[in-house]
Order: C-alpha cells, then sequence, then structure tokens
C-alpha cells in the first residue's frame, strides 16, 4: 500500500523533507508522543491498566478459563458481551462516512476522520475480545487459510474473523492516506480513497449484520434466534457511534485546537434521534413477541427483566439500560436543553452505557439462561474477567489517544504551513 | 513541576532518548505481565503445537501423534494407557433409545461416563444429565437436573439427556476450524488437539451435550482407564471441547456403551440401524417413538419412548 502511495508523490514537494510513507508514520508516531503532564499521566495510566489486563489474561492462559465465571450453562459472558459493544462501535464510526461522502458534506469530513479512528481502534478491542475468550489461544493459526483449516462459508465465525480484518485494512489504509496527503499538502487522489470510503460504508454494515448472524442463527437459542436482531443491532450501532464521536470531538475541542464547525454535530444528533427510535421501537417489538407468545421463547426474557425462579442477576443490568437509554433518548429530543454542552455529553454517556449494557451483558448471558435444557444456572463476571475486559478498554484509549493526536498535529501542522504561504 | 516531567520542553534529542527509555521500560513490563505464558511451552511441545487436523494425518503421522499422547500420559501421570484411532465399522450407522417408563434416575449412566471417559473428578464431570419431570408434564422447564433424594419418586419420571448424535448437527456448523464433525457411523466427534475452544458450538448445541474444559482435568493415577481412543476418552487437554462419542473406543469394536452396560433397569437400547435385526430397530418397529426438540430439525440419532 504505501509504495502505490509513494509512487503518487509529486515532484513539487521536493523541499518537503519526509517523503515516503513509513518515514511519515515513523515522525507521526515521534509527533504523537509529545504531550504535556496531563497527556503523560493518562497514558501511563491507560498502559498501567492495560498491562493489568495483560497479566491477567496469562494468568488465564496459564491455569484454565476456570478463572473466569463462565460455566458449561453460561459459555460466553463479559468477553462477547464486550465484543459485540466494540463491533457496534466500529461499525457506527464509520456511519458519519455516509453523509460525508454521499451528500457531499465538506465539514464532515474532519469528523470523519476521527470515526475511523474510532472504528480502528474498536476493531483492534473486538479482536483483543475474542482472542481472550479462545480457551486454546496457541493455536489461533488454525484460523488461518491454508495453513489452517478454515470452515468458511458454513461457519458464521469464520466470516466475523474475515469481515472485521478487512474492516481494518481499509480503514488503515484510508486514515492513513487522507494523512499522508494532507501532511504532503497535496490533494487526495479519489481514486486512491473514494472506491475504499464506499467499501467501507458497505463494509461497516456487514461487520455488525454478520455478528448478528453468528447469534441468531442458533435455533437452539431462542432468545437470539430472531430475524430482527441483525437490525437491531444496526440501529444501535448508529447510536453507540455518533454519541462516542460527540465525545471525542468534545474532549478535543477542550484539550486541543481541533475544533469543527457545529453543522457535523447536528447531524450526528440528527442521526442519534432516529436510530435510538428505531432501536427502542425494535426492542418493545421483541419484548412484545416474547411476552406474549410466552413459553420457551418469553423464559430468557422473563430471567432478564423480572428475574425467575428466585434467580434476579441480570434484573438491575437491564433496567438500568432501560433508564439510561430511554433517559438518553428523552435528552436528545430536548433541542433547548442540547444546546448546552454538559447536557449533550450527560445524553452521550447515557446512550453508550445504556447500548454496552443492552448489547452486551442484557443480550448474551440471557441467552444461555435458562439452559437449553431449562436449567437456571446465573452468571456474574470474575474479577480476571473484568481486569482483562478493562485492559482491554485502556488498551483501545492508548490507541485511539496516538491515532487522535496524530490526526490533530498533521492537521494544524497544515494549517501553520497554510499560514506561512499566504 | 518541570523537574518532576524531564521529558517536557527539552532538546528533541534528548526528549527522543527518554522515549525510548519509557518505551523499553513500557516493553519490560508487559513482559513480566505477560510471564505467565511462558509455561505454554513446557505443556505444549513443538509437535503438539504444529500437529496437523487429524483427517490430514497420515497413517505414519497418526502412529506418532499416538505414541506421543501415550508418552505423556506416562509421564504426567505414571500410567500406561493405549491409545488407538478406532475407525467407523463400514455400513453400520448407530442410534440410540431410552425407554422412559423404565428409567428411574438412578444415574449409574453418569457414574459409569465419568469413570469410562476419563472425566475430571474434581466436578463428576459426565456427558449425560438426567432431568426430573414432572408426570403428566413434557416441559423440561418443570424439570430438575439436581434432584438429591431417593428415586423413583411416585409423581415423577426421568429423562437422561446426552449428545443426540444429530444427522444435521449445528455444533459442527458452527465450529470455525472443523476441529469437530459427524462421521460415517453418525458419530459426531471432536478432535481435542485442533480445537481452539472458541465454545460457539457449545452455544449452538440445542441439548447441552457439549462441555468445555475449564482447567486441566484431574484423575487420580489408579482410575485412569488405559483404554483409550484419540477421538473419545484419552484425557482431554486444559481448554478444549469435548463430548458424548457413543464410547466409539467400545462400540466400533463390537462393545456396548459404557453407560448402557451400567444401567441396571434395562432402559439403554444401542444398536445398528442399518442393520434390520438390530435392538434399536426392533424399538423403533415396535414402540412409538420420539426425539427432543423436533421442531429444530436437527434430526437426533437419539429416540426416547414409553412401554405403554
Amino acid at each position: 500500500m504505501s509504495s502505490e502511495i509513494t509512487q503518487n508523490v509529486s515532484r513539487e514537494d521536493a523541499a518537503h523533507p519526509i517523503r515516503s510513507y513509513p518515514k511519515f508514520l515513523w515522525w507521526g508516531l515521534g509527533e504523537a508522543t509529545n504531550g504535556g503532564l496531563l497527556f503523560y499521566l493518562w497514558m501511563f495510566a491507560l498502559t498501567a491498566i492495560a498491562l493489568v489486563g495483560a497479566n491477567a489474561w496469562a494468568v488465564q492462559v496459564a491455569d484454565g478459563m476456570i478463572l473466569t465465571n463462565m460455566t458449561d450453562h453460561v459459555s460466553w459472558g463479559l468477553y462477547i458481551a464486550n465484543f459485540t459493544f466494540c463491533v457496534g462501535l466500529a461499525a457506527g464510526g464509520v456511519m458519519m462516512v455516509i453523509p460525508a461522502y454521499l451528500y457531499d458534506d465538506e465539514e464532515m469530513h474532519k469528523v470523519v476522520i476521527v470515526g475511523e479512528a474510532v472504528a480502528i481502534a474498536a476493531i483492534v478491542m473486538c479482536t483483543l475480545s475474542v482472542v481472550v475468550d479462545l480457551g486454546r489461544p496457541d493455536r489461533f493459526w488454525h484460523l488461518f487459510p491454508i495453513i489452517g483449516r478454515v470452515n468458511f462459508p458454513v461457519s458464521m465465525l469464520t466470516w466475523d474473523v474475515f469481515v472485521l480484518n478487512g474492516y481494518l485494512l481499509i480503514n488503515l489504509h484510508i486514515v492513513g492516506y487522507l494523512l499522508y496527503m494532507r501532511f504532503l499538502d497535496r490533494k487526495p487522489n479519489p481514486k486512491w480513497y473514494v472506491p475504499f470510503v464506499f467499501l467501507s460504508i458497505f463494509w461497516a454494515i456487514s461487520i455488525h449484520t454478520v455478528t448478528a448472524f453468528l447469534y441468531c442463527g442458533l435455533g437452539g437459542r431462542p432468545f437470539w434466534n430472531t430475524a430482527l436482531l441483525a437490525p437491531r443491532f444496526l440501529a444501535s450501532a448508529f447510536v453507540s457511534g455518533p454519541a462516542f464521536i460527540i465525545l471525542v470531538m468534545r474532549i478535543l475541542r477542550i484539550t486541543t485546537e481541533y475544533s469543527t464547525p457545529p453543522g457535523p454535530a447536528r447531524t450526528l444528533i440528527q442521526i442519534i434521534r432516529v436510530a435510538m427510535t428505531v432501536n427502542l421501537l425494535m426492542f418493545a417489538s421483541e419484548l412484545f413477541t416474547m411476552f406474549y407468545t410466552g413459553g420457551a421463547h418469553g423464559a430468557s426474557a422473563r430471567y432478564l427483566l423480572f428475574g425467575s425462579h428466585g434467580h434476579y442477576g441480570l434484573v438491575p443490568w437491564i433496567w438500568t439500560a432501560i433508564v439510561c437509554n430511554l433517559a438518553g433518548t428523552v435528552l436528545f429530543f430536548l433541542p433547548k436543553a442540547l444546546e448546552r454542552s454538559n447536557i449533550r455529553i450527560v445524553a452521550c454517556l447515557l446512550c453508550i452505557v445504556g447500548i454496552w449494557i443492552e448489547k452486551g451483558m442484557g443480550l448474551i448471558v440471557p441467552g444461555f439462561i435458562p439452559s437449553t435444557l431449562h436449567e437456571i444456572v446465573e452468571y456474574a463476571p470474575s474479577l480476571v474477567e473484568w481486569k482483562v475486559t478493562a485492559g482491554i478498554w485502556a488498551f483501545g484509549f492508548l490507541l485511539l489517544t496516538v491515532m487522535l493526536k496524530l490526526i490533530v498535529t498533521v492537521f494544524t501542522h497544515e494549517q501553520s504551513r497554510g499560514g506561512q504561504k499566504s | 513541576m518541570e523537574s518532576l516531567l524531564p521529558i517536557l520542553n527539552q532538546p528533541s534529542t534528548r526528549r527522543t532518548a527518554l522515549k525510548a527509555a519509557g518505551a523499553a521500560l513500557g516493553l519490560a513490563a508487559f513482559g513480566r505481565a505477560v510471564s505467565p505464558l511462558w509455561s505454554i511451552p513446557e505443556n505444549v511441545s513443538q509437535e503438539e503445537f504444529l500437529q496437523q487436523h487429524y483427517k490430514e494425518l497420515t497413517e505414519e503421522d497418526k502412529r506418532k501423534v499416538l505414541a506421543r499422547l501415550e508418552a505423556e500420559t506416562k509421564e504426567e501421570l505414571g500410567v500406561d494407557v493405549t491409545i488407538s484411532d478406532q475407525r467407523p465399522i463400514p455400513g453400520v450407522r448407530f442410534g440410540y433409545a431410552i425407554n422412559l417408563s423404565k428409567c428411574n434416575g438412578n444415574g449409574a449412566c453418569m457414574k459409569a461416563c465419568n469413570e469410562e471417559n476419563n472425566h475430571d473428578r474434581g466436578v463428576d464431570q459426565s456427558y449425560i444429565r438426567v432431568l426430573e419431570m414432572p408426570m403428566g408434564s413434557m416441559d423440561m422447564e418443570e424439570g430438575n437436573t439436581t434432584y438429591d433424594h431417593t428415586v423413583p419418586q411416585d409423581d415423577k419420571f426421568y429423562m437422561p439427556v446426552q449428545c443426540q448424535q444429530c444427522d444435521n448437527p449445528p455444533c459442527v456448523t458452527v465450529c470455525p476450524v472443523e476441529a469437530t464433525w459427524k462421521e460415517d457411523d453418525g458419530i459426531v466427534v471432536v478432535d481435542y488437539n485442533w480445537c481452539i475452544g472458541c465454545r460457539y458450538c457449545e452455544a449452538a448445541c440445542p441439548y447441552h451435550a457439549r462441555r468445555f474444559n475449564w482447567e486441566e482435568p484431574e484423575i487420580p493415577a489408579d482410575e485412569v482407564n488405559p483404554d483409550q481412543g484419540y477421538l473419545s476418552n484419552r484425557i482431554r487437554p486444559q481448554g478444549v471441547m469435548e463430548k458424548c462419542h457413543f464410547c466409539l473406543h467400545r462400540t466400533r469394536e463390537g462393545r456396548l456403551p459404557a453407560c448402557l452396560e451400567a444401567c441396571p433397569t434395562g432402559a439403554r437400547v444401542f444398536g445398528d440401524l442399518n442393520d434390520p435385526e438390530s435392538d434399536i430397530n426392533w424399538v423403533l418397529k415396535n414402540k412409538r417413538v420420539f426425539v427432543l426438540k423436533e421442531d429444530l430439525g436437527t434430526q437426533p440419532s437419539f429416540f426416547y419412548f414409553f412401554d405403554s
């Protein structure tokens, strides 16, 4: 990829000291690790948490998954729950691309590149969440084509591996290329990124659809076995992605000179309003079907929302999610209140937390309770699982911080150079 | 404050050096954090790490693998075991049936399974779960697997559930690495040396038939069953899936499954579905049988019936 790009570098940039893509990345890494005291404290804290997570995972690999609270009854837990949310975040991060390029909304471009950075960090978190869930990570190469033995196209998990890695590569290319061109002060050649942008739109939808198919294709799990699952995933991704980006833009505005006009934020808010309403509508529709039909189809939902046979493990989780989602939605429909940036932050946080639970613990765990033989074995994550998950989030934030620093540096670098020229 | 953080406001060469020091420190800390992983090379030999999928092994490869596994058991537990690779008998398709009028929930099948298949003794693992059901209901939600009282209770009947060896097995469909598959005699097997432990099959199985090795199984040396099969009851590694294999190390050699032999009530019937004279075919012809969760289209080779 880099060689293609270096070929495109024109002679008129001869004065520019850095001309190869690897050198640009190296320069970018240097720039991205410069900062003030707060920045270094932030990076230090994230590194520390990531190391705690890495250690907890290593112990889990050595001593066995017995260190998690998963069982043969609830065989997926916090890791897969977090994975599901991160896929949504990754897909949602790129949803911004649609208005920016489809409607040629120039103002969105500065937000789009942030969205793509969020997508890259989220995809890495997805991959890590799956790896830590494997009982035998030493056998990861069995998943590779040719040297391993891949059950493609029958197993949805092989599709997921394929689309997630593809999505990572596409976004790395787009972000890298656009930044590099901006750095060289050249207009990006549409031939080198527009096809990839359209591919990434299609791909963003596919990663979340395939992830939903992972669950909804299982006939033995009535709670997941619904055609509405993929649309629900997409709707909530359209909420969590934009909400996360609004938060990131807010932080960038406070800590850097990187600011965007209010137009893109308004677009994001519009997307969240529509998507959250659709998401809640589909959730309600799902609940109606499950409770009105009753029987096996209602058993998991009953356990999730009200508890069952004296077991109430998920009840506090799901009601927290419902309250967060409803409160967040109400705030997003109050334009006056939303003008205040604090309220906007609260609204975004409410939606993110609500969806993290609804698409995570509230979706994965009740699929296993009651079990296929209708036994009720409850699940709450163990300390090791929390440590590993926190470590994955810390590493994701670490990556995101470095990428954002690079983006901000390139954009402000360009501005200052532009200033000198004129 | 500035003195606390020398990296700030320094000339770029010194700053670069400080960053390099920070990165080196970070890497060292990472190496320390993941140091428990160094136990992998101790437990997983190079041959095991590089071992190919069962279906890609030549006869020579298999011989080596079996010899290595036997040597490892000897080294770890001090027990001499024979691990064979029993292949399906051509033309045979196994079927199993349970007479629910006879089963009284005594649990001898579970105990036999535990011993025969070298299960973890710590959790009394077994491939069978027996549901105690109230008379007059087939709703599993009314069932209870953890009963602990004298059996049989007057108002209850007992329904053992194990792998149904489906003709359309969802567990095989979902496995990303083809570590589990259906053999010609209808038995769904797992290559314990190929499974990556993602547990997708456990989520897909509608009968709770699959088990995961959450830790290294614990078996006292004097209780190890030395008569083992590569795809069946050999001692499983940590972190992989396992399941009922109709005791293929016995049944492919003309013997009966351990759970059937242990059953004191005669509720269990096993045999070749392709043989018109077999016991299992007598049951299918003369009894009204049913399968569990027929609506899912899994097409089990496991049947249930009542006497009258």
